[in-house]
């Protein structure tokens, strides 16, 4: 898959990213990710904040996340109120690859940034960013940067 | 019936980057038609192959889900505000059989 797009994130919520998905294991964890995008000048979205949401699949939480429209609502409204923009949403596959599933695919929205973390036997490993292209026919990769900053999870529970 | 259609941040790249878009309708589906009629890059992400609405595809007359309406054949007013609002789902692996991304 191409590169075409980055994402920054600092480490501190990264690590945060990487800790909902331990936390939660066996079951998938998932939150959204709200930010600053420049993408469509500069191919660059910043992560400033992410929060954490309670994965509200109840028959298959182990390989299935699901956020309602009232979550995205909540998600939304709390991004406007901050003045940033929701960007997008991460989950964890447990004890699987942190590349999109089909079922990722089929239900994906375009523009949102789609992070993956993998966490086998507990540990979290790899962590990918995707982004759906425009005729949802597969994702591209999204290089994910790491900086320093110290930035905030946030709750809205 | 003149009524606004809001479109999720996801869908504006596809709809003129527009917020919202005023549309004449009877019918959320004359809605929704009128909508995917004049931004027709819209159409394959609202609706599967099958011509129905995706499952995570919510959609909302004046905050009511028309789900528990009469589903697309609810009628519109005047004035009326239809919303667009998505549900995100995923997962690692194969379909269980016992998917909703509602």
């Amino acid at each position: 898959m191409d590169q075409k797009s980055t994402i920054r994130i600092s480490k501190a919520l990264e690590e945060a990213i990487r800790a909902h998905g331990q936390q939660t294991y066996p079951n998938e964890c998932c939150g959204a990710l709200l930010g600053r995008d420049s993408s469509s000048l500069t191919g660059e979205r910043e992560i400033t904040e992410i929060l954490p949401l309670k994965n509200q699949h109840e028959d298959s939480p182990r390989n299935r996340f699901i956020l309602t429209p009232g979550d995205v609502r909540e998600a939304e409204t709390y991004s406007k109120r901050s003045g940033v923009e929701l960007l997008g949403w991460y989950h964890s596959h447990p004890d699987a690859s942190a590349r999109p599933s089909e079922f990722d695919r089929e239900h994906a929205w375009p523009w949102y940034s789609y992070v993956i973390v993998s966490v086998k036997a507990g540990c979290a490993e790899e962590m990918n960013s995707w982004r759906l292209v425009d005729d949802r026919s597969r994702y591209d990769s999204e290089k994910i940067e790491i900086n320093d900053r110290a930035e905030a999870t946030k709750s809205i529970g | 019936m003149a009524v606004k259609v809001m479109i999720p941040t996801p869908l504006r790249a596809y709809a003129d980057k527009q917020e919202t878009a005023e549309v004449d309708a009877t019918t959320v589906a004359e809605a929704l038609s009128a909508l995917t009629g004049r931004f027709g890059d819209l159409r394959k992400h609202l609706y599967g192959e099958n011509g129905k609405l995706r499952s995570f595809v919510n959609v909302y007359l004046n905050d009511e889900d028309i789900r528990y309406l009469e589903k697309e054949s609810t009628h519109v007013n005047d004035g009326d505000v239809i919303s667009i609002v998505p549900s995100i789902a995923g997962g690692s692996s194969a379909s269980t059989g016992r998917e909703s991304a509602r």
